[in-house]
């Protein structure tokens, strides 16, 4: 099974820059009509947490999911 | 990363912070912090020093000993700190104008003495707190606000003044490559003696706007196309490498440190006395 990820925006402090939304290479995420980075397709998340280190707001945060075996 | 681990190096009661939505000084305090959190750094014996602009904010984010100095005088203040108690992991963060331009003259010396500070640059290429105006590091012909026919001044490279200075580790590398950004702080960190980190960042506000990169995105997107690794560079003409950001570790070698040879004279002057 391939591993499964948690993309978790902070919107109270995601400014819509779209660097995040920019870099993702699965465009897992996009922007809502409040500017705010929207995690729109999280099961394409392949963990590279480019969105996460690039983001200046430090609002992205992406969590491996445990699966339950 | 374990997020927890990073949130708890970060004042988040004065988050959201002021800098403009995408700003790369948000990048370099981010990666910083994750560097910090690499060498398990323990927040109260590690200093965070800036000086006065938009950069120098970043000390007041930073929960650790953080000192938000005067502008260009940072180094003075950070180097008062480290020979106090050379225990302590410095680490100075500085705008291009705070370091090159006001603060040059410390910053040359702080080099020459190779006292065990990490210094970051955060350069935009312009000041960007006070409108825009042209810095040492504005390149030949790009528009700031007090350049309105291009640049004419040739702009330092300030990898090359720190080496030619004395420091003893010397990197550089943009905001399109934060994990790289996180290695080369770790580096100078771990390095005793002075070390300088120059990261190529972005005021989209003030210098890109101008200069046909508006949007943050934009500005990532010339980084990763300018950029290129050290390694390559060396297979490179002059010609080639015009326009170009050369990216890697320039310098890292090992001389004598200040507070150690400090230390010794003191040692001697007491056995003396
Ligand atoms: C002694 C002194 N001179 C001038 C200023 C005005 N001033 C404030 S920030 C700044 C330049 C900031 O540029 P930089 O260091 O590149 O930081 P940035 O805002 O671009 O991050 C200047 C000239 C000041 N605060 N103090
Ligand atoms: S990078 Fe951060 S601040 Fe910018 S849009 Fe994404 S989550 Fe928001
Ligand atoms: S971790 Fe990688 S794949 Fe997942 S959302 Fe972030 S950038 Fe996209
Ligand atoms: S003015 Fe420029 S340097 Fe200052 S916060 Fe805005 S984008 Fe960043
Ligand atoms: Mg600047």
């Amino acid at each position: 099974m391939s591993k499964k990820f948690n993309v978790g925006v902070n919107s109270a402090w995601c400014k819509g820059c779209a660097l995040c939304i920019g870099v993702c290479p699965r465009s897992v995420l996009e922007m809502s009509g409040r500017m705010k980075s929207t995690p729109a397709r999280e099961g394409d998340c392949i963990g590279c947490r480019q969105c996460e280190n690039i983001c200046p707001d430090l609002a992205v945060t992406i969590k491996e999911v445990e699966e339950n075996v | 990363m374990p997020s927890a681990e990073v949130l708890s190096w970060l004042r988040t009661r004065f988050m959201p912070h002021i800098w403009c939505p995408g700003c790369g000084h948000g990048v370099i305090m981010h990666a910083l912090i994750r560097s910090l959190v690499g060498l398990n750094k323990d927040k109260t014996k590690t200093v965070v020093a800036s000086g006065i602009g938009c950069s120098s904010r970043m000390a007041g984010y930073i929960n650790a000993c953080t000192l938000h100095s005067t502008h260009g005088r940072s180094l003075a203040f950070a180097t008062g700190i480290k020979m106090h108690k050379p225990e302590l992991t410095v680490v100075d963060v500085m705008g291009d104008g705070d370091c090159s331009a006001i603060g040059g003259n410390h910053f040359i010396h702080a080099c020459r003495r190779n006292i065990d500070i990490t210094a970051i640059i955060m350069n935009n290429n312009i000041y960007g707190m006070t409108g825009g105006q042209a810095s040492p590091t504005t390149p030949v012909g790009a528009w700031a606000s007090t350049t309105p026919y291009g640049a004419v001044d040739p702009s330092f490279d300030l990898c090359k003044l720190a080496e030619g200075a004395g420091a003893s580790y010397v990197a550089r590398t943009t905001i399109a490559n934060p994990k790289q950004a996180e290695t080369f702080i770790m580096n100078g960190i771990k390095k005793k003696g002075f070390s300088v980190i120059e990261i190529i960042t972005h005021c989209h506000t003030q210098f890109g706007r101008k200069n046909d990169r508006r949007l943050p995105m934009d500005n990532y997107n010339y980084f990763k196309e300018v950029s290129v690794p050290l390694t390559k560079a060396k297979t490179m003409t002059s010609e080639e490498l015009v326009g170009k950001l050369v990216c890697g570790e320039f310098v890292d070698k090992n001389v004598p440190e200040y507070t150690d040879q400090y230390g010794k004279v003191i040692e001697r002057a007491r056995k003396k006395g």
